[in-house]
């Protein structure tokens, strides 16, 4: 049996995925980044590997994704993670034409027609307003784990409104309101609700089409995917793949290019095609 | 000669002074914190004690800045433009372009020969020109605020930091250190980023001779320094122990201009 690797190296986090020749998830790893790129990424291919109890040598090709992709001393190849996301979410939901990715450090906005191709795509790239770093902010100023985020915005039924775009300036106002009294939980759920209405611009800049599948580490967080449907009025696909789908992308390419170079007259879908 | 008081309360400090219509008798700064009415209070309280003072001693106080409406003691509020532009006259009568770099905020003023506001520019809706921006550097590197002008005063090669948001320059704060660049080189890069913004900002508001550079981040000469080589002229700084103050001294001038107008009515009527 022959397996591909994708390792996504993210601002924040790093996850490594490994698939089989049919494309069925074998092993995976998730961990922080930290100020080590080339280790983190190391260690989670490592804890790839060892979760699908193989060995390095039977993983034929590896591609690397995320900001820290040229970093990473044991790929073969690297691609964008604008292209592995659209890949992955076309992956778990085949009538996906709008891509929303959230991650730590920044959000994008993917569009992609009926091949799965992509059609366009815009992001933050200057400005870390509107992405996790913002709910990070919220969360460091409130005291709360990241993962109480979510269940403790949920609670809220009379949200504040956030005025403030900038992170750094969230994080003094968050503690304003906490100092005026506000309930937690309305100041989270208006924290989620800024961050959804500057996604929500985003993805319009793209154009906004059914379906609408949302990837990244935010989508673990049930009150950003709430906050994100209530804004754009639509549902959107979510699954327990979500957090891992730039690498899940990553590993398809590199089971296409395992398959294209062992018989090369064939189509590169055809990998997908299968169970 | 009347007694008038400015309180300037800032995003970040809240400054407060008690001036005699000559020179200041009493000036008292403290962080602003979340309670905006008890820190300023508390200040105005503090200046007039330095001064040898009570409230009542004072004939009009105005308070500006940004929580300058949740000053009760107050007779006027006006806004920051106006009183720092009224301050750095009152220290450098030349002044016709102000910069005032504070916690949150970047501000370029143009003002006329009589300190009136003729056109200006913020940076009010992103950290990447303002103190926070230097703030967040020095805690990427586990420096607190008042380390950055030392921090600074070390750097021989400065690197240069590109990125333009103050989250995203974390990634590149810890690069620079992984590479073994130095902490004072790296400040330096961040002073000098800030100083890009804020030449910008000036171009926006047609900025001419002379400028004065007002704010708690020009307590650091290397941060003068950096904005004066940036711009490429000379720059007017009051002395550290004062350039914090100019906004609040700018207000208390304001408030003898104000109760001498109220006098001159009285008469008249």
């Amino acid at each position: 049996m022959a397996y591909a690797a994708g390792v996504d190296v993210g601002s924040t986090q790093t996850k490594a995925i490994i698939i089989d020749e049919h494309g069925i998830i074998a092993g995976r790893s998730l961990r922080d980044t930290g100020a080590n790129v080339v280790r983190a990424a190391e260690k989670a291919f490592a804890e790839a590997l060892a979760g699908a109890k193989i060995s390095e040598r039977e993983v034929e090709y590896v591609i690397g994704t995320g900001y820290g992709r040229y970093r990473i001393t044991f790929g073969n190849a690297q691609v964008t993670e604008i292209s592995c996301h659209a890949r992955g979410a076309v992956k778990f939901f085949p009538n996906t034409r709008s891509v929303v990715d959230m991650g730590g450090q920044d959000t994008k906005a993917i569009r992609v027609n009926a091949e799965g191709e992509i059609d366009d795509f815009c992001m933050n790239d200057k400005c870390a307003a509107g992405t996790g770093r913002f709910l990070g902010a919220a969360a460091a100023a409130l005291d709360l784990g990241l993962d109480n985020l979510g269940p403790t915005a949920l609670k809220s039924d009379k949200p504040v409104r956030i005025s403030t775009t900038c992170t750094v300036f969230a994080e003094s106002e968050v503690l304003a309101w906490l100092g005026k009294g506000k309930k937690v939980e309305d100041i989270l759920w208006g924290v989620h609700q800024s961050i959804a209405s500057r996604s929500a611009g985003l993805m319009r800049r793209v154009g906004v089409e059914d379906e609408i599948t949302f990837t990244g580490g935010v989508t673990r967080n049930v009150a950003m995917v709430k906050a994100l449907e209530e804004r754009l009025d639509k549902k959107l696909n979510v699954s327990e793949e979500s957090h891992y789908m730039g690498a899940m992308g990553a590993a398809l390419f590199a089971l296409d290019h395992i398959l294209t170079s062992r018989t090369p007259t064939k189509s590169t879908k055809s990998a997908e095609a299968r169970p | 000669m009347s007694i008038t008081a400015g309180i300037d309360v800032g995003s970040t400090y809240t400054k407060a002074v008690v001036f005699n219509g000559k020179e200041l008798i009493g000036k008292a700064m403290n962080a602003t914190g979340f309670k905006l009415t008890e820190v300023s209070e508390a200040l105005f309280d503090a200046a007039l004690a330095e001064a040898g003072l009570k409230r009542d001693d004072v004939e009009y106080t105005i308070a500006t800045g940004y929580g300058r409406h949740q000053c009760y003691v107050k007779d006027l509020a006006v806004t920051d433009l106006t009183s720092a532009a009224r301050g750095a006259h009152f220290l450098f009568p030349g002044t016709r372009t102000v910069l005032d770099i504070g916690g949150q905020t970047m501000k370029a003023t143009r003002i006329d020969e009589s300190a009136r506001v003729k056109n200006f520019r913020l940076n009010d809706k992103c950290a990447a020109g303002t103190g926070a921006f230097l703030e967040k550097t020095a805690r990427y590197m586990g420096y607190e605020t008042e380390q950055i002008g030392g921090l600074m005063d070390t750097s021989r090669e400065e690197v240069t930091i590109s990125g333009v948001c103050a989250v995203f320059a974390e990634s590149e704060v810890i690069n620079h250190l992984s590479m073994g660049t130095s902490p004072g080189d790296i400040m330096q890069g961040s002073a000098n980023s800030l100083s890009e913004r804020s030449v910008q900002l000036l171009k926006r508001v047609k900025a001419e001779p002379e400028f004065t550079l007002i704010g708690g981040l020009l307590r650091w000469p290397r941060m003068v320094d950096a904005i004066a080589k940036q711009l490429g002229e000379k720059v007017n700084v009051a002395d550290p122990e004062l350039v914090q103050y100019t906004a609040a001294v700018g207000a208390a001038i304001l408030g003898q201009v104000r109760l001498e107008r109220l006098q001159a009515e009285r008469v008249a009527g």
